[in-house]
């Protein structure tokens, strides 16, 4: 049996400004009308962020467009400049070492072994002019495979598991359906067998049908594999159907957070009541 | 012994920002279940009963007072208190929820539902096929059902298949919100023989009932809510009132 209380990834204080700041900066900080400094305009993405990631958790991050998710969970996979901060991977040094401040090598080193990140646009998280299964032999090549049948088994495997057809795995993602193309971003994602998989608004775009085949995908993929995921979403409806816990996130500040059910319903704060009234 | 549940003086409130209201859903509430007991509440509508069942599952967050659970992994811990890893925890493993309101898994089949309760405690494949048809005809939900989606179940049907997927866990705690509510006379029935066998099989429960008469005879406590507070009402024993009854067909002979 797990562990309840082990964790995989621990978050402290992130802040990710756009701007030099100034003296003044401070007094705006946890003005919750605007996540900028209204003397040097200053943008602050996310505010002193923190939580942690437990082992087998789906960790929800709900808030409105703008509000920083994004920010946050690219700065977690080094895709922006380090945020200031700490974050502790558990995979790596037992979590003794915040991860922002180790070299750039180090960090490629990581995104390619330890994380996973699947994107609302595919054409951040893949190379559209490459086969579909060639996607996925990249991302394992990059963690390491050498062996030419073994990455062909393997990523034909991971294309099964997203039900990609086999007719269609030499083709390119460009001429792929919109939700093809997230479950071979997801498939490209998996190929690492990471213990921490970012997803950022992964069926936001989707007609109905098409995200709800999604969502089945990950609840199935969380529950066999056991991975411990941060899912982003504006809609809580995703948010209400796979996340454990969830952080809500307003002009850059982690607002409120608890178990979801609690969230939804027995929201404290103002913007979140509102949110959840939205949804019924 | 140390009784199961030990709920003492909690009260809840709740702040409507954005209508401007305050609401006081209960007021110091205190309430003892014992191992193996089976416990009723009744009150109108509104006075705060399911307040009280979301409380102690932690869907509310807790504002005043305490509530102590004996559980099997940690020992004597107050919920109130308790880590929301530990109350993830705890209704995985232990205390089971059955909600006034009927949820249903989207695009997942009776048998899903049940099968990945099990799974999630971490049992194989196998394991939870075999529990998950066992429960499925104790609760005599039809074998046509199974692999159906229950949006086409009927409120008494999509009843015991939540009952089913909280009980397949075997929880030592189980929560009970208007398990009767709204079904007809022969599922009720069942719903009452179900509680029955839960009851022989040494399980606690804390339930609430809109027609407690029905239950008669299986509570050991019944609790009513006025004015925001749970009183004990005092329970003619079965003796007593089978007795009434003989005497009243005595008179009608
Ligand atoms: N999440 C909530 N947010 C705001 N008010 C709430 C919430 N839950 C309950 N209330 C209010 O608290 C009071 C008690 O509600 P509760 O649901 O506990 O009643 P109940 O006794 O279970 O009623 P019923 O028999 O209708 O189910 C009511 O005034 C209700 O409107
Ligand atoms: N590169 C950037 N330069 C300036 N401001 C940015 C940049 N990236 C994000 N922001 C600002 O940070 C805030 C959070 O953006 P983002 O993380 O994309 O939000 P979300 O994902 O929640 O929609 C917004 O005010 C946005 O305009
Ligand atoms: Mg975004
Ligand atoms: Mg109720
Ligand atoms: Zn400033």
């Amino acid at each position: 049996m797990q562990d309840f209380e082990k964790k995989v990834l621990s978050v402290k204080n992130i802040t990710r400004q756009f701007g030099e700041g100034c003296e003044y900066c401070n007094e705006d900080k946890s003005n919750l009308n605007r996540n900028y400094c209204s003397h040097c305009y200053t943008i602050y993405a996310c505010r002193d962020v923190s939580f942690d990631l437990y082992e087998g958790e789906i960790l929800g991050i709900v808030g409105e467009s703008g509000s920083g998710k994004s920010t946050l969970v690219r700065s977690l996979y080094f895709e922006q400049e380090v945020a200031k901060g700490e974050v502790y991977l558990f995979s790596h040094k037992e979590g003794k070492e915040n991860i922002f401040n180790t070299t750039s090598q180090q960090k490629r080193y990581l995104r390619d072994y330890s994380l996973g990140m699947v994107y609302q646009n595919p054409y951040l998280g893949l190379q559209m002019k490459f086969s579909a299964i060639s996607n996925i032999a990249q991302k394992l090549i990059a963690a390491g495979s050498r062996n030419v049948g073994q990455i062909s088994s393997c990523a034909n495997e991971l294309l099964d598991v997203v039900k990609i057809e086999e007719f269609r795995r030499k083709d390119a993602p460009s001429t792929f359906s919109g939700g093809m193309q997230q479950r071979v971003q997801i498939a490209k994602a998996l190929s690492n067998n990471p213990p921490v998989l970012f997803l950022d608004e992964v069926t936001t775009g989707l007609d109905l049908s098409v995200q709800a085949n999604v969502l089945d995908l990950i609840r199935k993929i969380q529950r066999d594999l056991n991975i411990s995921m941060i899912i982003v979403s504006h809609d809580l409806g995703v948010i209400k159907m796979l996340a454990n816990r969830t952080l809500v996130m307003l002009e850059g500040c982690v607002i409120e957070s608890g178990l979801t059910d609690q969230i939804l319903e027995d929201p404290q704060q103002p913007y979140t009541q509102q949110l959840v009234h939205s949804l019924l | 012994m140390k009784p199961l549940l030990k709920i003492e003086n909690i009260s809840k409130s709740f702040t409507l920002h954005n209508i401007n209201r305050y609401i006081k859903a209960c007021n110091e509430v205190s309430l003892v279940l014992n191992k193996g007991e089976f416990v009723g509440i009744t009150g109108k509508s509104g006075s705060g009963k399911s307040t009280i069942l979301k409380s102690i599952y932690r869907s509310y967050l807790p504002e005043k007072g305490d509530i102590y659970y004996d559980s099997e992994k940690f020992g004597y811990i107050n919920l109130y208190k308790a880590t929301e890893r530990q109350i993830i925890y705890l209704r995985k493993y232990e205390i089971g929820y059955v909600s006034q309101f009927l949820k249903i898994m989207p695009r997942t089949t009776a048998r899903e539902v049940v099968e990945n309760a099990v799974l999630e405690m971490g049992y194989d494949e196998i394991y939870a096929k075999v529990e998950a048809e066992a429960i499925l005809a104790h609760f005599q939900l039809d074998k046509e059902l199974w692999d159906s989606y229950p949006i086409i179940f009927s409120g008494g049907e999509k009843l015991r298949l939540n009952v089913a997927a909280a009980m397949i866990k075997k929880p030592r705690l189980l929560l009970l919100d208007e398990p009767t509510a709204s079904l007809d006379i022969a599922s009720k029935e069942k719903v009452r023989s179900l509680i029955e066998k839960l009851k022989r099989d040494g399980t606690t429960m804390l339930g609430i009932f809109h027609d407690i008469e029905f239950m008669h005879g299986l509570c050991d406590k019944q609790y009513n809510m006025e004015e925001r507070r749970l009183r004990e009402k005092k329970l003619v024993p079965t003796e007593m009132k089978e007795a009434s009854q003989l005497s009243d067909l005595r008179k009608t002979i």
